[in-house]
C-alpha cells in the first residue's frame, strides 16, 4: 500500500495544512478574467439604476422636474424622496446609530448626495436621463471644517433636535454628534502637570479613501410570485445586510438572500450600507424587474466611505530619562453630514483606546468628538481595524516629538517604554487587555538587520555634506512599532446594530474523504479559500486540495459578521479549528470502532487515527470518512459534519517593527524610498506567502496614504480629487521593494495561536512612512509636519526651514 | 462616465474626413488614439454628436527621416516614437519624451497627432515640438498648409487649427547637439508640476545655440526666447544656469492646482530647467 511507504513528512505534505506556501486556489480565475463579480451578473430583463447627484455642498433642493428625464427611451421611473416616504424608506439607519438621507429630503449635505434615482433599461439610457433631471438648489452656507461647525449658528441636521442626545450620549451643539472618551481625566491631568517633560502636538490624519479597484455595486431581485427578494452586492458582511434589509423594508428574513460574490477588494468601503442598496431594491419592488446599480469611479471616491479625518492634539508625559508618565489625547473627528461610521456600537471612535500603543504608559485619558460638516459620511476603518491606523500614527508621532524635547534616540526612547514580555496579558490604561507580545526582540532583530547605527552614521555625514553645499537631498529614517487590536470581538462588548460580532464555520465531510466548509466571513482577496483549508487540512488530516471553502451565501453559509477589522483568521480562523475539532472528536469514535479499541486507546496522527503503541492499526481519516457514511455504529449518528459559532475570549494583538530609510530632494520635494524593512509577528503563521502578499499590499496602501492619497475639498466643499488623476493609486513604478520579516508569538487564546495580518503593515506603514519625511528634517528644527507628504508639501517643508536659501 | 449619443463615422480617406467636417462644423470632432478626447466625452465635458475616427485612414502613420528633417505621420503612436530605432538615434529626445508620457497601455493607444493638436497645456510633446522649432502640416477644404508649432497654441483648447482642419504630419528639423526632456510628476500618469525640453549645441566650451520650451506651466506650451539667449556664448556656468531661469520665469504663468501652488511651481519649473539644461549640456 502506498501508504506504508510514505513517511510521515510526506503525510504532512501532502495535506498542504498551516505553515505551507500553499499557492492561492483563487488565483486560476483571477487570473484568467474569470472571476464572477457583481458587475459580471447578468439576468433576465435586468434595468439600471443610477443618481441624480447633488453639485453642491449644502443646499435646500426646492424642487425636482423629472418631466424630460421620463422622455428619454429607455428610462422607465425616476424616484426621489417623496416615493420612498410612504414606504419609509426616504431615510435610513446607519451602522452608528445616526440616520442617513436615501435619497435628498428637502436638501443636501455634502457634494454627491444621492438626489434621484433614475430607472432605465440599461447603464446608457440612465446616464441620458439623470442629465435631464432638473433639480433646483437654493444653496446654503457651506461648512468643511469642524472646528467651524462647532463654532458656527448653520445648522446642518435641521432634523435633529438640537436639544436631544443623540446614540451616543448628550451633544454639545447642534452640529456636535457626540464625545467619548476613556480613561481617567483628572489623574492623566495631575501627571501632566508634575512632569518632568510634557511634549504636546497637533497633528491632522487627513480625510482618505479605500478606494477598492472594484467599486460598490448591487442587483436586486423581487420574486413577486414566491416573494423573495435576492441581493448580489459588493458586501463585506453579507449576513449584517440581510438582517439590516430585513429590518428597514420589513420582509422577512428567511425570505431574503443575500450574495456576495467574487469582491474586487473592500479595505472598508463595503462594509456600510449605501442608498444605492436601498434604492435597487424598492425599484426592483416596483418594476418586478432586477435592478442593477454599480458605482462609477467618482462616485465611489466622492460618495461611499471615506477614512480617517482625525484632528488629533496629543501631550504625552514623561521623565527626564525618557520612562513616559501619562498620555492625553483629544480628538475632534469629522464625520460630515451624516455620521455612518462603521464601529462597534459602543465604540463611536472605534478602537481609538489603543491609541498607548505598544508602550507601558500608567495613566493615559482620550477624548473623542464627532462633528457634523458638509462633507460625505463614511469614516470607516480602511485596511485596519476600527481607527486603529489614527491611533498608531498618533502614538508613533508622539514618540518622535517626545524623543526630539527629550533629545533622546527616538528607538531608545520606545525600547525603554515597550510593555515587557513578562508584563502580558497586559491591561493597558485605556482599558484593553493585550493578550500576548514580545517586543524588544522584534525591535532589536529590527534595528540590527537593518544596521540602524550605520545609517544613523550615514545620515549624520548627509547632513554635514548638505551643510557643506555638496549635496540637494536629506536622508530619513522613518521607524514604527507598532500594535494591532483585531478580530473584533467578543461578544460582551462587540456588536454592531445589536448583532454580536462572533462568527462561524460549518463543515462537511463527504463520504469519499473531501469537504466542504462554509463560513460567515467573505473574501475580498484575502485568500480565504486557501487558508482556512489548510487550517481544516491540519485539524481533520484531509489534504487542503480536497476542501472547498465556501462564503458569501446567506442561504448556505452559517450567520456571520463579515470581513474587515482583521476578523476573519482570529474569529472565523478559530471558528474552523473548533469545528475540525468536532469532526475530528467524532472521526475518533468512529475510528476506535473500525479498530475494536477504547476511544482513548487512539490518538490523532498527522491524517489517520493509530491504536496508541501500535502504529501499524490505524484508519485514515479517509477510510473513516467513509464509515461514517455505511457502517451503523452503535450509539453514533451517521455522517460527518459540524458546526461551530466562535465567540472569542480576547482580542488578538499583532505587532511589528518596521524601518523606512528615504532620501529626500529638498529643491523639488521628491522622496525616494531607498528600503523598507518589515518585521512583522501575526502570532501563528497559517501560510507565509499569503502573509507576505499581504504585507506588500498593506504596506503600499500605506505609502499612497503617507505620501499623497488625498480626498480633499474646496472651501466651497466640493471635491478636489475625485478621479485618479488626483487621487494618487500608486502602481509598481512607485512602490519600493519591500524586505519582510518575522517573529512568532502565538495568540494564548486562539485555539491555532493566529492573530490578524492584513490590515498590520497599513497601521504600522503610515507612520513609518511619515516619520521617515519627519525625520529627514529633523536635523534643521522638524517637530511634524501633516500628511499627505505629497511634492509640494515636502517642498514646503524644506521651504519653511529655510532650506532653499 | 457615460459619453452621450454620438454618432461614429470611420472614413476611409481624407477627403472623407474634411467632407464630414464641413457638413457637421463644431458639432464633429476627429479622433485619433481618443485618450485625451474619450475621457472628456465620458465625463461630459465635451460634447461630440458626430465622431469621426481616423483609424481608418492609411499614410498617416508613417516615420521618415532624412538629411534635414524628419516628418512623423500623425498617427505615429508615442509606443512607436519608441521602438523606432532611426529616429531615436535622429533625435534622441523624442524617444526620452514619449517614455515619461502616462503609461504604456496610453502609449500604445496616444498619436503624435492627437497629443500636439489636443492644445491641452498638460501635453508633453506640443512643449517638445516649441523646443525642436516643429511644424504641423493641416488639411482642410482649402487645401494644405504648415502653421510654425510656436504659432500653433492660441490658449487651452484653443488652436490655429481650423474646425474644419485636419492634422496630418510634424516636421522636424533635424536637431543637433545635446538633450534633455526633464519632468517632474506626483505619479506614473500624471501631467507635468513642471517640464522642460532643451537641445543645446556647443563649439569648443561654449554654448552656440539653444532652444528651451517648458510643459504645463502657462495655459500654452511656453518656447523661451530669452532663456535660450541666455545660454548662448556662455560657458553654462552658474551664472549663465541662473540668468536661463531668471529669464524662463519670466516667460511661464502657472496656476495653482492640486500639485501645489505658484510658488513652488515656480521654483520647481526652475529647478528642472537647470536640470535639463545640464544634462543637455553633458550630451553636447
Ligand atoms: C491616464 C492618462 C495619462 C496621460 N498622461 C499624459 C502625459 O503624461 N503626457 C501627455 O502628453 N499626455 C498624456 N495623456 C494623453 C495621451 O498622451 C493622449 O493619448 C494624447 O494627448 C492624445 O492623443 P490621442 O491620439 O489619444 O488623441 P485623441 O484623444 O483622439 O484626440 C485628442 C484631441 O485632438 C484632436 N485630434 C486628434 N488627432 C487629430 C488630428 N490628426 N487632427 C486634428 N485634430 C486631432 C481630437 O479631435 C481631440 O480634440 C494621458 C492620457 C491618459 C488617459
Amino acid at each position: 500500500m502506498k501508504d506504508e511507504v510514505e513517511s510521515r513528512d510526506d503525510r504532512v505534505a501532502n495535506l498542504k495544512g498551516m505553515g505551507c506556501s500553499r499557492k492561492r486556489v483563487e488565483d486560476a480565475r483571477f487570473t484568467q478574467g474569470k472571476g464572477n463579480y457583481v458587475d459580471d451578473i447578468k439576468l433576465d430583463g435586468m434595468l439600471f439604476g443610477d443618481f441624480v447627484r447633488s453639485p453642491y455642498a449644502h443646499a435646500r433642493v426646492v424642487s425636482i422636474n423629472t418631466e424630460e428625464a421620463l422622455k428619454v427611451p429607455g428610462v422607465l421611473a425616476v424616484l426621489t424622496a417623496a416615493d420612498l416616504e410612504p414606504l419609509g424608506l426616504h431615510w435610513m439607519p446607519t451602522l452608528a446609530g445616526d440616520k442617513q438621507m436615501v435619497l435628498a429630503d428637502g436638501k443636501v449635505l455634502f457634494q454627491g448626495q444621492e438626489v434621484a434615482f433614475v430607472v432605465a433599461e440599461d447603464r446608457y439610457a440612465a446616464a441620458d436621463g439623470i442629465e435631464l433631471v432638473e433639480v433646483e438648489y437654493d444653496e446654503l452656507p457651506v461648512i468643511v471644517d469642524p472646528f467651524e461647525s462647532l463654532k458656527s449658528d448653520v445648522v446642518l441636521r435641521e432634523d435633529l433636535d438640537p436639544k436631544a442626545d443623540g446614540a451616543h450620549g448628550p451633544r454639545k451643539h447642534h452640529n456636535h454628534i457626540f464625545t467619548w472618551d476613556a480613561g481617567d481625566k483628572e489623574p492623566t491631568e495631575q501627571v501632566l502637570a508634575e512632569a518632568d517633560v510634557v511634549a504636546t502636538e497637533s497633528m491632522y490624519y487627513h480625510r482618505t479613501h479605500p478606494c477598492p479597484l472594484e467599486t460598490c455595486g448591487c442587483v436586486a431581485s423581487m420574486d413577486k410570485v414566491n416573494g423573495k427578494l435576492t441581493l448580489w452586492g459588493t458586501f463585506q458582511a453579507p449576513h449584517a445586510i440581510r438582517t439590516v434589509v430585513s429590518l428597514i423594508s420589513g420582509i422577512e428574513e428567511h425570505n431574503i438572500r443575500v450574495i456576495s460574490p467574487d469582491i474586487g477588494g473592500g479595505f472598508g468601503n463595503k462594509v456600510g450600507a449605501y442608498p444605492g442598496y436601498v434604492c435597487s431594491v424598492v425599484a426592483s419592488i416596483v418594476t418586478g424587474k432586477p435592478v442593477k446599480w454599480i458605482e462609477d469611479r467618482m462616485d465611489n471616491l466622492m460618495t461611499t466611505a471615506f477614512a480617517r479625518d482625525y484632528h488629533m492634539t496629543g501631550k504625552i508625559a514623561a521623565t527626564k530619562d525618557g520612562k513616559i508618565t501619562g498620555l492625553h489625547c483629544h480628538v475632534t473627528a469629522d464625520h460630515g453630514g451624516f455620521d455612518a461610521c462603521a464601529d462597534p456600537t459602543k465604540f463611536p471612535a472605534g478602537f481609538m483606546n489603543i491609541c498607548t500603543g505598544s508602550y507601558d504608559i500608567p495613566t493615559a485619558y482620550l477624548e473623542v468628538d464627532g462633528v457634523y460638516t458638509n462633507k460625505a459620511p463614511g469614516g470607516v476603518s480602511y485596511r485596519c481595524s476600527f481607527r486603529v491606523t489614527e491611533a498608531v500614527y498618533f502614538i508613533e508621532r508622539m514618540i518622535e516629538v517626545l524623543a526630539i524635547e527629550l533629545n533622546m534616540d527616538a528607538t531608545e526612547l520606545r525600547r525603554i517604554n515597550f510593555i515587557k514580555k513578562e508584563q502580558f496579558p497586559y491591561k493597558a490604561a485605556l482599558g484593553w487587555e493585550y493578550d500576548s507580545g514580545d517586543y524588544h526582540t522584534a525591535w532589536d532583530k529590527a534595528l540590527k538587520t537593518v544596521d540602524y547605527e550605520g545609517l544613523r552614521a550615514e545620515q549624520a555625514q548627509r547632513v554635514e555634506d548638505f551643510k557643506a553645499g555638496k549635496t540637494r537631498t536629506l536622508m530619513g529614517i522613518g521607524l514604527s512599532f507598532f500594535t494591532e487590536i483585531v478580530g473584533a470581538g467578543p461578544v460582551k462588548n462587540c456588536d454592531i446594530l445589536g448583532l454580536g460580532m462572533f462568527d462561524s464555520c460549518e463543515i462537511r465531510i463527504h463520504p469519499t474523504g473531501s469537504a466542504i466548509a462554509r463560513l460567515g466571513t467573505i473574501s475580498q482577496g484575502q485568500g480565504h479559500a486557501t487558508t482556512f483549508a489548510q487550517i481544516l487540512a491540519s485539524e481533520i488530516g484531509l489534504p487542503a486540495d480536497s476542501i472547498t471553502i465556501e462564503e458569501g451565501d446567506t442561504d448556505t453559509a452559517p450567520y456571520g459578521l463579515g470581513t474587515y477589522g482583521s476578523r476573519s483568521t482570529p474569529v472565523a480562523g478559530a471558528a474552523t479549528a473548533m469545528a475540525g475539532r468536532k469532526i475530528r472528536a467524532k472521526a475518533q469514535m468512529i475510528a476506535a470502532y473500525l479498530l475494536e479499541v477504547h476511544d482513548n486507546d487512539v490518538e490523532f496522527d498527522v491524517d489517520r487515527f493509530v491504536v496508541k503503541g501500535a502504529p501499524e492499526r490505524f484508519k485514515t481519516m479517509k477510510e473513516i470518512a467513509f464509515a461514517a457514511y455505511n457502517q451503523a455504529i452503535p450509539g453514533i449518528e451517521p455522517g460527518l459534519e459540524a458546526v461551530s459559532y466562535y465567540d472569542p475570549p480576547n482580542m488578538t494583538y499583532p505587532f511589528g517593527a518596521y524601518v523606512c530609510v528615504m532620501d529626500i530632494d529638498v529643491d523639488t520635494g521628491v522622496p525616494e524610498i531607498r528600503r523598507f524593512y518589515a518585521l512583522d509577528d501575526c502570532g501563528t503563521r497559517i501560510n507565509p506567502m499569503i502573509i507576505e502578499g499581504q504585507v506588500h499590499g498593506g504596506l503600499t496602501e500605506a505609502l499612497a496614504v503617507a505620501l499623497g492619497q488625498e480626498i480633499a475639498y474646496d472651501d466651497m466643499g466640493n471635491v478636489k480629487t475625485g478621479t485618479l488623476m488626483d487621487f494618487f493609486l500608486p502602481t509598481a513604478w512607485e512602490v519600493p521593494n519591500y524586505e519582510t520579516d518575522f517573529t512568532v508569538t502565538p495568540s494564548p487564546h486562539h485555539p491555532i495561536g493566529a492573530k490578524g495580518v492584513g490590515e498590520s503593515p497599513h497601521v504600522g506603514g503610515v507612520p513609518c512612512f511619515s516619520n521617515a519625511v519627519q525625520d529627514a528634517f529633523r536635523p534643521f528644527g522638524n517637530r511634524h509636519t501633516n500628511m499627505p507628504h505629497d511634492h509640494w508639501r515636502i517642498w514646503q517643508t524644506a521651504n519653511k526651514l529655510g532650506l532653499h536659501g | 462616465m457615460i459619453p452621450a449619443a454620438f454618432e461614429y463615422y470611420r472614413p476611409s480617406d481624407l477627403a472623407g474626413v474634411i467632407e464630414l467636417l464641413e457638413e457637421h462644423g463644431d458639432d464633429a470632432r476627429v479622433m485619433a488614439g481618443g485618450h485625451s478626447l474619450i475621457p472628456m466625452m465620458k465625463l461630459r465635458m465635451a460634447d461630440v454628436p458626430h465622431l469621426i475616427d481616423l483609424q481608418g485612414i492609411s499614410g498617416l502613420s508613417d516615420i521618415t527621416i532624412d538629411t534635414e528633417s524628419i516628418r512623423i505621420g500623425a498617427l505615429v503612436t508615442q509606443t512607436n516614437i519608441i521602438c523606432h530605432e532611426d529616429l531615436a538615434a535622429a533625435a534622441p529626445i523624442l524617444r526620452e519624451t514619449a517614455l515619461q508620457i502616462a503609461d504604456p497601455q496610453v502609449r500604445n493607444m496616444g498619436t503624435v497627432g492627437g497629443n500636439v493638436a489636443n492644445g491641452d497645456p498638460g501635453n508633453d510633446m506640443p512643449g517638445l515640438m516649441q523646443c525642436l522649432n516643429a511644424s504641423f502640416t493641416l488639411i482642410g477644404p482649402d487645401g494644405e498648409r504648415n502653421v510654425a508649432a510656436r504659432d500653433f497654441y492660441e490658449a487651452a483648447y484653443m488652436t490655429a487649427r481650423e474646425d474644419d482642419e485636419v492634422l496630418t504630419a510634424v516636421t522636424i528639423p533635424l536637431p543637433e547637439g545635446g538633450y534633455a526632456y526633464e519632468k517632474q510628476k506626483r505619479k506614473i500618469g500624471d501631467y507635468a508640476t513642471a517640464a522642460a525640453a532643451v537641445q543645446i549645441t556647443k563649439i569648443g566650451e561654449t554654448c552656440a545655440s539653444a532652444s528651451i520650451a517648458m510643459t504645463n506651466l502657462s495655459d500654452i506650451p511656453v518656447f523661451s526666447e530669452a532663456a535660450s539667449t541666455a545660454l548662448v556664448g556662455t560657458s553654462v556656468d552658474d551664472a549663465a544656469l541662473k540668468a536661463a531661469v531668471g529669464a524662463m520665469l519670466g516667460d511661464i504663468d502657472p496656476t495653482e492646482d492640486n500639485r501645489g501652488p505658484v510658488a513652488f511651481k515656480k521654483h520647481v519649473a526652475g529647478v528642472i530647467l537647470r536640470r535639463a539644461i545640464l544634462r543637455a549640456w553633458s550630451r553636447a
